[in-house]
């Protein structure tokens, strides 16, 4: 059941993935393209999603807003990922000063109030994708060094440690070899958790005009530009809304399949019943 | 007879909330060349502190080390792998001894890449440790919660076999596994420590285990080592009120 669960939302991400890949490939018309004279067409069999207001066409704006929209917020997590982790297996490790003042820097950043911080550092870098995403990077980076620092801390006093010392490997070998596989699960289930909140929150700053610049297709811009048109031309709106919509819903429940699928008391019962193919 | 280990007021204190805790009080004893020591005591009496001591995974507070005559805690952290091609030791619970997620020729193979062997060399030179111990060859692609206890402490013997070591510790080797095991690992311990001259400095609590393979034994009591003697009259005729009540409580 929740093997079929994690094959099925697993195909979809794949699905996602590759639309937003092959972006250029799949739209209809050129997402950049104006055409004023079919400005603001509803929905219709030329422009399934109808058409914006300098005419350009919705679906492939949509598609081509997916790959900016859904590769930066991968490149966040990944970044705030390995950033954060890298941190946290230092800290965990050595102890000590290092680890004290590391762990008040990111005391700080959790203290607080994320996307408030997020808005000051993404206005003081001005517009653009990336400085967005450096913006939440770094502000998202403690909560992965406080988890990768807490499983360090158990792994580093286990055996296997003290004996791969005593078999004449050096920290560094430790620490990549058996610190980091070990404590890679609940630091993965977090990230795959995250991609669908980092993703809303790269669109709520494009949103407020802090994200992608015009005229880049991103969700969240284009949901903005459409806002002072909701009641006479709702689609503008509503077609990058559903596509957030649906996006981080299907982000969000691979995260909780993958979470179940590598729960270890999940795994033990699974054992029990029999030897997992 | 040579001395190949021997250990002079060594002390450590551990911290816990700011309340210091002596686990190892100035104790001194030595080990000599082919002898097979063993070291007794209740639980958290210092043993396995004794043990990181002289492996250098703890830091002591004071006293000296000597391996060969030289002087172990003056070495850096890096010249410490000259002290792992002397001294290894094998650990209470074999299967968290080994890398979860490693098989378990991987972690053979690590200690003797460790040594500079080249990829083909430590391979064929695994399978000869793993035939040492009366493993298979299979073993080598399994990992440690495939194989049972006694298996897997083989394993660790093996991989701390692996850079020819003088000393071997066995801190608790056998007190996790079952009793017919536990004769197993006695037995091969035995056996290695007759056939390559092995020193063994064997921690345990199983009076009857370090009667069996040791020719000298200390006993441990808070911290401090309070008797020291030939295992048959230390059991016989206990000085120490605290080895009566150990010996009464075996026996």
């Amino acid at each position: 059941m929740g093997r079929k669960k994690l094959i099925f939302l697993g195909a979809l991400v794949a699905v996602l993935l590759a639309a937003a890949a092959f972006a250029e490939y799949l739209t209809p018309y050129d997402p950049y393209a104006q055409d004023l004279a079919n400005a603001l067409q509803p929905p219709c069999a030329a422009h399934p999603l109808g058409t914006d207001r300098y005419g350009r066409d919705m679906l492939s704006r949509v598609i081509m807003g997916g790959q900016t929209t859904i590769y930066s917020s991968l490149l966040l997590v990944v970044l705030i990922t390995v950033a954060g982790s890298a941190v946290g297996i230092v800290c965990g490790y050595f102890g000590g000063k290092l680890d004290a003042v590391l762990m008040r820097i990111s005391d700080v950043f959790l203290a607080f109030p994320g996307m408030v911080f997020a808005i000051a550092v993404a206005s003081v870098m001005q517009g653009g994708v990336m400085n967005a995403v450096a913006a939440l990077a770094c502000i998202s980076w403690p909560r992965y060094a406080r988890i990768a620092r807490s499983q360090v801390l158990t792994v580093k006093s286990m055996p296997y440690i003290h004996a791969a010392r005593l078999s004449g490997s050096g920290t560094a070998k430790i620490l990549c070899r058996h610190v980091a596989p070990n404590i890679a699960g609940p630091v993965i289930v977090t990230a795959v958790l995250d991609i669908g909140t980092m993703m809303m929150e790269i669109a709520g700053l494009s949103f407020l005009g802090l994200g992608a610049a015009p005229p880049t297709a991103e969700w969240g811009s284009m949901m903005s530009n459409g806002r002072s048109m909701l009641q006479t031309s709702p689609w503008v709106i509503l077609a990058p809304g559903a596509a957030i919509f649906l996006t981080v819903m299907i982000f969000n429940l691979f995260g909780d399949t993958v979470r179940d699928a590598l729960d270890p008391r999940q795994r033990k019962r699974r054992m029990e019943d029999g030897p997992v193919a | 007879m040579e001395r190949l280990l021997e250990v002079r007021e060594l002390k450590k204190t551990f911290y816990k909330e700011k309340k210091p805790f002596v686990a190892v009080d100035r104790i001194s004893f030595h080990v000599d060349r082919g002898e097979c020591v063993g070291l007794v005591g209740e639980s958290g009496c210092g043993k396995s502190t004794t043990a990181g001591l002289i492996t250098r995974l703890l830091d002591p507070d004071a006293g000296s080390i000597l391996l060969d005559g030289e002087e172990i805690l003056d070495w850096k952290p890096k010249d410490c792998k000259k002290l792992y091609r002397k001294v290894q030791m094998i650990f209470q619970t074999p299967q968290d001894s080994f890398d979860p997620r490693r098989t378990l020729g991987d972690g053979i193979l690590e200690s003797l890449q460790n040594q500079g062997m080249k990829r083909r060399a430590a391979e064929k030179r695994m399978y000869e440790l793993l035939e040492m111990v009366d493993l298979g060859r299979e073993f080598a692609k399994r990992l440690p919660h495939e194989v049972s206890g006694g298996q897997c402490q083989r394993a660790a013997i093996a991989r701390a076999l692996a850079p020819n070591p003088e000393l071997l510790i066995c801190d608790e080797a056998t007190s996790a596994l079952d009793v017919t095991v536990q004769a197993q690992i006695a037995g091969l311990l035995k056996k290695l420590q007759r056939e390559r001259g092995l020193s063994l400095l064997l921690i345990c609590h199983d009076l009857a285990l370090v009667q069996h393979l040791c020719s000298r034994m200390l006993v441990m009591y808070g911290g401090a080592i309070v008797e020291e003697g030939a295992p048959d009259q230390v059991i016989q005729n206990p000085a120490e009120e605290y080895t009566k009540l150990l010996v009464e409580s075996a026996f």
